[in-house]
């Protein structure tokens, strides 16, 4: 057997404007490798937050359309119900799909909208500069939370992948991470099975993946890797929360 | 044999393949690239088994590793 | 000779649209509007398209946009307060010059108001209630036929211009009932391939829909085509409909229900023929060169509309000073009539005859 890896063809040969150890890198490149591996990029359909990654067409050759801040899965909607046969991602951030896209998030999974939702889970606000995110653990400073998020006032991160498995039409829900290259082909996986499921016809769902976020996180991109496991994890437990396969939904 | 090719291009010398390499195979240059970074580089290509850790963990997929023919 | 059917105007809307072609409508329920959705969800079914009924209207403008994308002839509708909500995605819609349909059947203002007929969207619809320089048709439909003919037209120059097109009814047009004539509908033979649609980049390159540019001197680049694509509107598609103004001193300026209230000041001959009547179709683009040639013939205008004067300006604009402008308005879901009108008139006609002498 071979040994070999090379860019994946999805990916454009662009450098990216993300920053050195960013998670968001290591996503796309994912996401392009499970495009090229299912031999779906003639009829994948990406949809591009607002966050960090507003630019994601820059760097998938892919059809992708722009959403305004939240509605990407309302706007992925609409491209999936005018083309049923279409692979439709949305790709967002903890801003972007927990904060002000909560409405949009739950309704498009509660409907089981036929869609793959990737989630970007650094429990920052990267794009401006470093503000609190509803994602944000306790305690934690961020230059909107200069104390430290006060649970109190600010209430408790918001747990995605827990939340939206409590829906009836969710069809898989996972919580995954990069902290190391272990962890990193488990999200590879968590992606394949979650277009699959699309493909499949099964419903809606989620892939939200604790991403390393090393500039606002004030780490090295080694440490911030390592954070993940260390730290997010004690927040954002890992693991998957609801599954057709083992459950039967869907079906 | 294997080659590993590492894009001076896209690295941005974060340092994830050095550290997740296990057998120390990557190292950071001490050279600057046209980007302005200390990029990775190969330091002994001869220690690769080709496990592709450095390829899965990089942000910017700047490694490429291709299985060379034998000579003979 | 085709048969008529009677029925309300939101109908009348929803049936110009399937007919149109739209197969793909979002909506959240709001008065008066309802009978949109209502019908829209009987119908799609029938045809093989798609109602959603969205968890709020920023998601149904927002899928509007997924549809639109995706090239599909798609609709959205609503009333002022939900109109308000979508204006996000109407500034993303303009940006990206993506052809959508949003109908507005305009209710009392300002908040919550009221669920009666109102005109005082206008501002909102013709001015660009989002963010941004941008512009949409504005349609201004009067009776239940043009419910049905001007949602018709409305997708045609959304695809045309690749625009978002408003129709900008109220409650009283979107509600009363008229008979209906069903025409086929034929597309325009010379409507260009949407090329740019999203559908999967299987052998050929991706396409991406957007309206971000953040390397500079793109965005400007990209108003300055926007703005050069709005003047060829501005120029080629006035449309307006005119009764007596040759004869006339004093020309009403009217649209939508206010329009059918004046129309019939004119043609019971009120005043001896000495008032027209002007109806903006396009509310953007507005009929200001024709205003302004009457208002260089030496007419006078009064705008009627159910407001507190918002259109009276763009006819103060066009006419800049030459000739009086007056003014008659209700707010608050109350509607204009037909006595109050003639004595705003006559005051007019007061006035013109007083400068004369």
């Amino acid at each position: 057997m071979s040994i070999s890896y090379r860019r994946p063809g999805a990916l454009i040969d662009k450098v990216t404007h993300y920053c050195p150890g960013c998670g968001h890198g290591i996503a796309h490149r994912l996401i392009a490798e499970v495009i090229d591996e299912l031999d779906i990029r003639g009829r994948t359909i990406g949809m591009a937050p607002v966050g960090c990654a507003v630019v994601a067409y820059d760097y998938l050759d892919i059809d992708m359309c722009e959403a305004p801040h939240g509605r990407t899965p309302a706007v992925a909607t609409g491209v999936k119900r005018a083309l049923p046969e279409s692979v439709v991602f949305s790709y967002q951030g903890d801003g972007d799909l927990a904060a002000i896209g909560t409405a949009e998030i739950i309704h498009a999974a509660n409907r089981g909208e036929n869609i793959t939702v990737i989630f970007i889970n650094n429990a920052v606000y990267g794009m401006t500069g470093g503000q609190m995110a509803p994602t944000t653990p306790e305690k934690v400073k961020t230059t909107t939370s200069p104390y430290g998020r006060c649970t109190e006032t600010e209430g408790y991160p918001l747990k995605v992948a827990e939340l939206l498995a409590g829906l009836d039409r969710v069809a898989y829900s996972v919580r995954v991470m990069m902290a190391s290259p272990g962890d990193v082909r488990a999200v590879r996986e968590a992606l394949l099975k979650a277009f699959r499921c699309q493909m499949e016809r099964r419903g809606f769902s989620i892939v939200e993946i604790l991403s390393p976020c090393p500039t606002y996180w004030k780490l090295d991109p080694v440490e911030a890797f390592r954070h993940c496991a260390k730290e997010m994890t004690k927040v954002f437990p890992l693991g998957v929360y609801r599954d057709w396969e083992e459950t039967g939904a869907n079906q | 044999m294997l080659r590993i090719v590492i894009d001076r291009k896209h690295c941005k010398g974060c340092g994830l393949c050095v550290a997740f390499c296990p057998k120390g195979a990557l190292c950071m240059a001490t050279s600057i690239s046209p980007r302005g970074v200390n990029p990775a580089e190969v330091r002994e290509e001869a220690a690769c088994v080709g496990c592709l850790n450095c390829t899965v963990v990089c942000p910017d997929a700047a490694i490429e590793i291709c299985e060379l023919e034998a000579a003979d | 000779m085709p048969k008529k059917v009677l029925m309300t105007g939101n109908e009348a809307m929803a049936e110009g649209a399937i007919r149109a072609g739209c197969r793909h409508y979002y909506g959240y329920p709001i008065t008066p509007q309802n009978e949109v959705p209502e019908y829209m969800s009987r119908r799609m079914p029938e045809v093989d398209g798609v109602f959603l009924q969205s968890e709020s209207e920023l998601a149904a403008i927002s899928m509007v946009l997924g549809s639109a994308a995706a090239g599909k002839r798609t609709m959205t509708s609503s009333s002022s307060p939900g109109i308000s909500l979508k204006q996000e995605g109407i500034s993303y819609l303009a940006g990206s010059e993506l052809p959508a349909v949003i109908a507005n059947v305009q209710r009392g203002g300002p908040g919550l108001g009221d669920i009666g007929a109102s005109q005082a969207d206008y501002f909102q619809a013709v001015k660009g209630g989002g963010h941004g320089d941008y512009r949409m048709i504005v349609l201004a439909p009067d009776s239940v036929q043009e419910m049905a003919d001007l949602t018709t037209l409305a997708f045609d120059l959304a695809d045309r211009w690749r625009i978002p097109v408003m129709i900008l009814a109220d409650a009283q047009v979107g509600q009363m009932m008229e008979p209906v004539e069903w025409h086929e509908y034929r597309p325009p033979p010379d409507l260009a391939a949407k090329q740019w649609a999203l559908t999967g980049a299987s052998g050929r390159p991706r396409n991406i829909v957007r309206s971000f540019f953040l390397y500079p001197g793109l965005l400007e680049e990209h108003n300055l085509r926007l703005q050069r694509k709005y003047a060829e509107i501005a120029s080629s598609q006035v449309r307006l409909e005119e009764t007596g103004t040759d004869g006339a001193d004093v020309v009403i300026v009217a649209y939508g229900s206010s329009a059918r209230i004046a129309r019939g000041l004119v043609s019971e001959g009120a005043e001896g023929g000495r008032l027209g009547l002007l109806r903006p179709v396009t509310l953007w683009p507005f009929p200001s060169r024709r205003i302004r040639e009457l208002a260089e013939r030496g007419k006078a205008f009064l705008v009627a509309e159910m407001s507190a004067g918002q259109m009276v300006e763009d006819v103060r604009l066009a006419v800049e000073g030459l000739t009086p402008v007056g003014f008659y308005g209700r707010m608050g879901g109350s509607m204009l009539t037909t006595e109050e009108m003639a004595r705003e008139a006559a005051r007019m006609l007061e006035l013109v005859a007083g400068g004369a002498a």
